[in-house]
């Protein structure tokens, strides 16, 4: 896997940082469901880091917009709210950025242009054209980036949103994370049309599939995309090919009902953070002693996130009225 | 003061908002070019533009949660359902998205948007064109909803609803927009505050609670009324969420008698709330039960006949206040 890299080693390292931290920042996050100090649904992103790093790392932080459904903990930590406060979030105390009414699926950090955080499968692709419906009327060239999942892709409202960011031009790249799994129902058993890229076709969207699994291939096609929508204001379809190495959420405890240890065992050639080390070995970019080194010291990062998260209270009861409305109190008592 | 429609004060208080703020938009179906269904956006298309009077495709559920987007990051859709019984396509959108962003947020973001569009009976619509959904979204926390019955209401309120920076929803009656009356317009900054009822007739022997076009029904119904020499006072609700209870209860504690008129299926309908609210705060100012009037328990028929046997109208208000003595 030799290869001309156009990366630089800082870069590559800053990505490898990364998504060791997702990957063990989600690894903890089941520790907190198993338990008892997360509940409700946990979905975690353990196979799929490589698209998120690879995605965001080509956005301009601060100024365009990122909308995803429910499998989100690594966006917001990609885009700069802190672990810290992300895991509060899941364990549902004050120091989250919804100050725990959001839980897991609602993480939100609007000053950074992370919009969540949404659990209706495929109800937020018509809120992501409205975000990219907004740049575009106040003539801003930010892009809106709007991941959804292969279950998704067969949603009424997804075409309804890919019909109308045809028809206005809308800055959105709608990028289907097909990790071949809508909960337990693999892709072939949910989508007539397995290539899903082509939900662009009838709408004269560009549309791709593309790796999920290599991060430096990744981030090319990311920024090559991304400039193509800044440039174009146009929309724009991506299939991204990873895999879902764990369960749909935390609660799925038989995966023997849809796929087999074999087969989870063969995608490991695929996993992303392999494929990366491989990479920086091969092209001596990193030795294997020092991402040992590195993936001990964010084990720990991530030990003191968990611990400071834990010291966050719980919220008082009166917050329950709070933020029903801006402007006036709901009423009280049963 | 000029008098106008029902219909001209809606499309003046569009005006007068787009001209005070470049951030509020329209957006529904065959509201530009075609002018509106009901006429409310007529001219607009040629005077705003289509970059601010948006021909939507049909699909509410698309275009209802495009807007939630835009609004999250301040804009300010206005949006038309055609009829609000198309808005049921939407629900998903009104109710898991807009009214849920505040909340599920912390408060890091809201909804500043209108849903409007007329919602009850119009002319034999039949049955999947006629609901009253005003009661459905006021069961939700996080929406507000607001029921006008007058054109001076509808002209003030939509002005309220656009600058208001939580998700309302808007019902007009279609029974009402040909309806005439007062609108203060000269100023531009007429505003209706939501959450004030409004008694529209004053009387000492009955409340008629009522919303939207119940209103002119129960006025006629008092009309009826006072030939027999009982006094009926009519209260207009005017909105639903938030909702005037102070008002009511004022009311009732004058005239000790209580009637809820309302156009929606009887059944669960938001007349029921508040006739329950009634008997839960004003017991002791009751001298008979709470009367209640609502729309049959039917999907509406096609047939006049049927539809009109559907709709309460004034002697099935005057029969309630009969019966409860």
């Amino acid at each position: 896997m030799k290869q001309s890299l156009t990366q630089s080693p800082t870069e590559i390292e800053k990505y490898f940082r990364e998504m060791v931290l997702i990957r063990k920042f989600e690894e903890k996050c089941n520790v907190a469901y198993r338990t008892g100090k997360a509940g409700g649904y946990l979905h975690v992103y353990i196979g799929q880091e490589a698209t998120g790093v690879g995605w965001i790392n080509s956005l301009k932080l601060g100024w365009d917009y990122v909308i995803a459904a429910y499998r989100i903990h690594a966006f917001p930590i990609l885009m700069g709210t802190e672990p810290v406060a992300c895991m509060a979030e899941i364990m549902g105390r004050v120091d989250g950025p919804s100050r725990g009414k959001g839980g897991s699926m609602h993480i939100y950090d609007i000053p950074r242009g992370f919009f969540g955080g949404w659990g209706i499968v495929g109800g937020h692709t018509p809120l992501g054209a409205g975000l990219a419906f907004a740049a575009k009327y106040r003539k801003e060239d930010r892009v809106t980036l709007c991941f959804l999942g292969d279950g998704a892709a067969n949603a009424g409202v997804f075409f309804e949103t890919l019909n109308m960011a045809a028809l206005w031009d809308l800055p959105v790249i709608f990028i289907i994370e097909n990790n071949e799994f809508a909960m337990g129902t693999r892709l072939e058993y949910h989508a007539a049309d397995t290539e899903l890229h082509k939900r662009g076709f009838p709408f004269g969207i560009k549309h791709e599939r593309l790796d999920g699994m290599n991060v430096l291939q990744v981030k090319e096609d990311a920024q090559r995309i991304i400039d193509w929508v800044r440039e174009n204001q146009k929309p724009y379809v991506v299939e991204v090919m990873n895999y879902r190495f764990v369960g749909h959420g935390a609660a799925d405890n038989d995966q023997t009902l849809y796929r087999t240890a074999e087969e989870v065992e063969q995608n490991k050639e695929r996993d992303p953070l392999h494929i990366l080390r491989k990479i920086m070995m091969e092209n001596n970019i990193m030795t294997e002693e020092k991402m040992e080194a590195i993936e001990s010291e964010i084990e720990e990062q991530v030990e003191e996130i968990y611990s400071q998260a834990l010291e966050s209270p719980h919220p008082e009861k009166s917050e329950v009225y709070d933020h029903i409305y801006t402007d006036m109190p709901v009423e009280k008592g049963h | 003061m000029p008098t106008l429609t029902y219909r001209d004060a809606l499309r003046q208080a569009l005006i007068d908002e787009m001209d005070r703020d470049p951030e509020v938009f329209l957006i529904g179906e065959d509201i530009g070019r075609y002018q509106g269904t009901f006429r409310v956006t007529q001219g607009l298309f040629d005077k705003y533009g289509k970059d601010r009077v948006i021909d939507a495709p049909i699909t509410e559920p698309g275009f209802t949660g495009m807007a939630v987007g835009a609004a999250m990051v301040g804009l300010r859709p206005v949006v038309e359902m055609m009829t609000m019984s198309f808005s049921i396509l939407a629900l998903d959108q009104v109710i898991n998205s807009a009214a849920k962003v505040h909340s599920m947020t912390g408060g890091q973001a809201s909804v500043p948007m209108v849903i409007r569009g007329p919602g009850g009976h119009a002319n034999q619509l039949s049955a999947q064109h006629s609901h009253s959904l005003e009661g459905w979204y006021a069961h939700v926390p996080g929406l507000k909803v607001v029921v006008p019955a007058t054109p001076a209401d509808a002209y003030g309120m939509l002005k309220t609803a656009i600058r208001d920076d939580n998700p309302v929803i808007f019902t007009e009656n279609p029974g009402l927009y040909a309806l005439k009356g007062e609108v203060p317009t000269e100023s531009g900054d007429f505003t209706v505050p939501f959450g004030k009822a409004r008694i529209a007739r004053e009387g000492t022997d009955v409340t008629l609670v009522a919303y939207s076009r119940m209103v002119s029904v129960c006025e006629a119904a008092a009309d009826l009324l006072e030939k027999d020499g009982i006094s009926a006072e009519v209260v207009d609700v005017r909105s639903l969420l938030p909702l005037d209870t102070e008002t009511i209860y004022a009311s009732i504690q004058k005239t000790n008698r209580a009637v809820v008129v309302y156009e929606d299926w009887r059944s669960g309908g938001f007349g029921a709330e508040i006739a329950a609210r009634i008997g839960e705060e004003c017991f002791d100012s009751l001298d008979a039960p709470v009367g209640r009037v609502g729309g049959l328990n039917v999907p509406t028929p096609y047939s006049r006949v049927l539809e009109l046997e559907c709709i309460p109208n004034e002697h099935d208000v005057v029969a309630a206040v009969r019966k409860i003595g």
